[in-house]
């Protein structure tokens, strides 16, 4: 094993440490990573499996940002405008959290794991509030495919979790 | 100046005679086009069956009307409204432009959009270090700012200045649009509107329907019947670089 691929492990580690919950209070200041808004998947939650996720999120979205944007493939399951659109922290004052503060999921891991991403200098890292706040109701899972001209149309989601706006 | 507002009301109602006497013939047309512009089933990659271009009539582009280049800027968040607080106007995104010509002999006026022309053999992508400049199967020219690095080659090969540098951070950006420091980009004939079987942002706002948008490939399309009888010119067609987007009248 490499010095890399070591360190990846143990970050890897220090990622799902934090999303056992029962450690948090044990073991002082872990992260605590940000409830989303939606389930995409009434069985396990996420895109795909929540553990799944936890390790394999970063190759998933490094694929499908090629496939997008080089091929022209637009499925909903990888897609960071989506991720962005489940994954939001509302604020007492309306606003959602931003990314590098440490309420926004995508900074809640990785501020605690030390992982720098610079996705957010291009992209997004709040949902669109136009088009979040008016249709939020009948579809918590906003992003691209709440463009109802979309061909992905929308995505049945069949229980809302965290605070629906 | 009422020489030149006359010149466009001549021009609107050549326009209006036009469309009154092609009106009953576009509506099975219309049908075929609603067809051929529908959208591929979101896991299909964009395929080289398809290329797609734009086909501008500078005859009925307004002078003084810039519906094409607010309609962009709306869509995608870039210009007077835009981020970008600190760079000056030379340095702000200008995915799409209006260009004045004015003939100096007999002073005709014309005025037509400027944007990525798509071409064939696009010169940035020749250019490009990092393969971030890039043209799709379809034929969308587009940067991957993924991987681009910044280093503007692509902006000087473009014989059509038609790409931009973003100087500063950026915040708030569309979610169609992602935008940001040190990448450059341009006009992406609103991809992801094409691959939901929508038109251009830009031909769609057009009030006086200059533009035609559609399938090269496809003979039948609209844009390709009008290529066929009335013909369209690319601009510096010397280059041989074939562009997707065409104009007529110039
Ligand atoms: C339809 C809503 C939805 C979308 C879209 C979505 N997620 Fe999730 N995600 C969930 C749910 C629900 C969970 C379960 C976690 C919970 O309930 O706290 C979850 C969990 C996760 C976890 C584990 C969090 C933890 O507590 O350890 C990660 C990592 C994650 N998602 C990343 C992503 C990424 C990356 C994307 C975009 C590719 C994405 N998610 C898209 C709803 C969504
Ligand atoms: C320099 C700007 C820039 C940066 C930085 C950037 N992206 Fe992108 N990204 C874009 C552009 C432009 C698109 C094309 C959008 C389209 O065609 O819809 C895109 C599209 C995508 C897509 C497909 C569309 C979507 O929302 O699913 C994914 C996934 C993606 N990027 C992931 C990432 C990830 C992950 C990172 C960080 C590691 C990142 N991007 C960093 C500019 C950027
Ligand atoms: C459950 C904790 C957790 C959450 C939540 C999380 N990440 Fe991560 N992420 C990690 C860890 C840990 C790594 C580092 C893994 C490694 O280095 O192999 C990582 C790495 C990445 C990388 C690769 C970075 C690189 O330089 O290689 C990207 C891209 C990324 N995450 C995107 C996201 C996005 C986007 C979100 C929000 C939708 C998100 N992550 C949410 C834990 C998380």
């Amino acid at each position: 094993m490499t010095v890399g691929q070591l360190s990846r492990q143990c970050i890897l580690a220090a990622g799902l440490l934090l999303a056992l919950p029962a450690l948090a209070d044990e073991t002082g200041p872990l992260a605590v990573v940000p409830k989303p808004r939606a389930e995409a998947n009434p069985e396990f939650g996420c895109v795909r499996p929540e553990e799944d996720m936890r390790k394999h999120h970063m190759d998933y979205l490094m694929v499908h940002r090629d496939d997008t944007l080089r091929r022209g493939i637009r499925t909903r399951d990888f897609s960071l405008a989506e991720c962005v659109n489940c994954h939001i922290t509302p604020k007492p004052d309306g606003q959602y959290a931003r990314f590098g503060e440490k309420e926004h999921f995508c900074s809640s891991c990785h501020t605690y794991a030390a992982v720098r991403i610079d996705c957010f200098e291009c992209h997004r890292d709040t949902p669109d509030p136009e088009k979040v706040r008016e249709t939020a109701q009948q579809n918590p899972h906003r992003g691209l495919a709440a463009d109802s001209n979309h061909p992905a149309g929308i995505m049945p989601v069949s229980a809302t979790v965290g605070e629906a706006r | 100046m009422d020489k030149k507002s006359n010149q466009t009301d001549q021009a609107r109602r050549r326009f209006f005679g036009q469309v009154a006497a092609v009106a009953s013939l576009t509506v099975a047309p219309g049908v075929i086009l609603q067809q051929v512009a529908h959208a591929r089933s979101p896991e299909e990659p964009a395929s080289d069956k398809n290329r797609w271009g734009i086909l501008i009539n500078t005859n009925k582009c307004a002078e003084g009307c810039d519906a094409c280049v607010t309609a962009c800027q709306d869509e995608y968040g870039w210009g007077p409204n835009g981020p970008e607080t600190r760079s000056s106007d030379l340095q702000k995104a200008q995915w799409i432009r209006k260009v004045k010509l004015t003939d100096k002999q007999t002073g005709h006026v014309q005025t037509l959009p400027l944007m990525c022309q798509h071409c064939e053999h696009p010169p940035c992508v020749d250019v490009c270090p990092t393969g971030a400049s890039m043209k799709r199967a379809d034929g969308i020219v587009l940067v991957d700012k993924h991987i681009c690095i910044g280093c503007r080659y692509c902006m000087m090969a473009c014989p059509y200045k038609a790409r931009s540098f973003i100087h500063e951070e950026l915040h708030d950006q569309k979610v169609n649009a992602p935008r940001g420091k040190g990448t450059v980009e341009s006009c992406t004939l609103c991809v992801q509107r094409v691959d939901a079987g929508r038109q251009p942002a830009c031909v769609e706002a057009c009030p006086e329907q200059a533009m035609i948008f559609g399938d090269l490939k496809d003979p039948e399309s609209a844009i390709s019947r009008e290529l066929r009888e009335n013909g369209g010119e690319q601009i510096r067609a010397d280059l041989g670089l074939n562009t997707g987007i065409r104009y007529q009248g110039l």
